[in-house]
């Protein structure tokens, strides 16, 4: 139904709230062989997590990973050996972990670059 | 500095059109890399205000969905369960930026169907209301996306360009200029080897005649002397005979 031309998708990994708010959005695709979300819980080790992000991002035809904050924390180690260009990793805040910039790579990258002169 | 060109006129003039080259090079590599600087600075400033924002939008967003489920009971599970295509996509455009190529997303509505039936007990309005929201953002989030991949594709592009340039002013110029510096030399001292030569050959030259002349003088000395010699024999002789002769007349 859907050529691989007509874009990729954009996949989510990130609490419940997080994951039911973008797939109501309307980003979430499901096939027979996986789903382009994963809902970590008390369940999911950072294990799963990483693995599944190793799986989005290996995947043709994803083109941006949405990840809540502090799940992206917990697999760290992952995310900075993580070099491509796409998918993109964007780093977004959860419902009860307020956004902390110091943590985002590329903020740091930023507020390097323009030395705070912001604001 | 391993291959240095043999010291010739024409490798001269190879070697300046080298570091001409190399200089507009090095002037062009420069105000591209200014280009993308001001252009790198531009994205920063708009991630740095995008995620600004982002902060409020998703607080929105979420407050909205506990609305929702407050409403219509837990339907989170439901979102998740079942069949579903994707109706947000993102479409790979490229945008130029002084000769790098930027990736760009842009959202693309694949109008696919997702799961209108939500809500039909209750607080379907909530969670249409949380929907536009949460699509809102998601937008948002695409358009930080892009930016954020031409924020790093613009930091590494700027990278490469930066050590060009250096590369050039402090490598590659200055060994040119070396080589120039060497040629030029090296011609100078051939010139004045040649130079040398030449005094040398003449010198020589000048040295042989000399000898040459030496020599003719001592061989007219002796010539003179044998000759005075033969002169005397013959004198005393023609003496005898003009004495003769003398005689006789």
């Amino acid at each position: 139904m859907y050529s691989q031309s007509e874009g990729k998708l954009v996949a989510v990994i990130g609490d419940e709230d997080t994951v039911t708010g973008f797939l109501l959005a309307g980003c979430g695709h499901r096939t027979a062989e996986s789903t382009n979300f994963l809902v970590c819980d008390e369940k999911v080790t950072s294990v799963h997590v990483e693995e599944k992000f190793r799986e989005l991002s290996t995947r043709p035809d994803v083109g941006i990973i949405l990840i809540n904050q502090h799940v992206a924390s917990s697999i760290r180690h992952v995310l900075k050996d993580y070099t491509e260009t796409i998918p993109t990793v964007l780093e977004i805040p959860s419902k009860d972990h307020p956004y902390d910039p110091e943590q985002d790579y590329i903020m740091q990258r930023v507020n390097m670059y323009l030395g705070g002169g912001q604001d | 500095m391993s291959d240095i060109p043999p010291p010739t006129r024409m490798n001269q003039q190879v070697f300046k059109l080298k570091k001409k080259a190399a200089s507009s090079g090095h002037r062009l590599l420069k105000k591209k890399a200014d280009a993308l600087k001001a252009k790198f600075r531009d994205y920063a400033k708009a991630i740095a205000a995008t995620k600004g924002n982002m902060s409020q939008h998703t607080k929105d967003s979420f407050f909205s969905l506990t609305q929702a489920t407050y409403a219509a009971g837990d339907f989170k599970k439901k979102v998740r369960e079942g069949n579903m295509v994707a109706r947000v996509r993102v479409g790979a455009g490229v945008d130029n930026v002084a000769g790098v190529k930027l990736p760009v997303f842009t959202e693309i509505e694949t109008g696919a169907v997702g799961q209108e039936s939500l809500g039909l007990i209750g607080g379907g309005s909530k969670i249409l209301s949380s929907r536009s929201k949460f699509t809102s953002l998601l937008s948002s989030l695409i358009k930080l996306a892009s930016l954020q991949t031409s924020f790093v594709t613009l930091d590494e592009a700027m990278k490469v360009t930066n050590r060009r340039v250096n590369a050039l002013e402090n490598v590659t110029i200055p060994r040119i200029e070396g080589i120039l510096d060497y040629i030029s030399r090296e011609l100078d001292e051939l010139e004045r080897e040649d130079f040398t030569r030449l005094k040398k050959v003449q010198a020589s030259k000048e040295e042989k005649i000399k000898e040459e002349q030496v020599k003719k003088e001592e061989e007219r000395e002796r010539l003179k002397k044998e000759g005075r010699e033969i002169e005397d024999a013959k004198g005393g002789d023609c003496m005898e005979e003009e004495g003769e002769g003398d005689l006789l007349f």
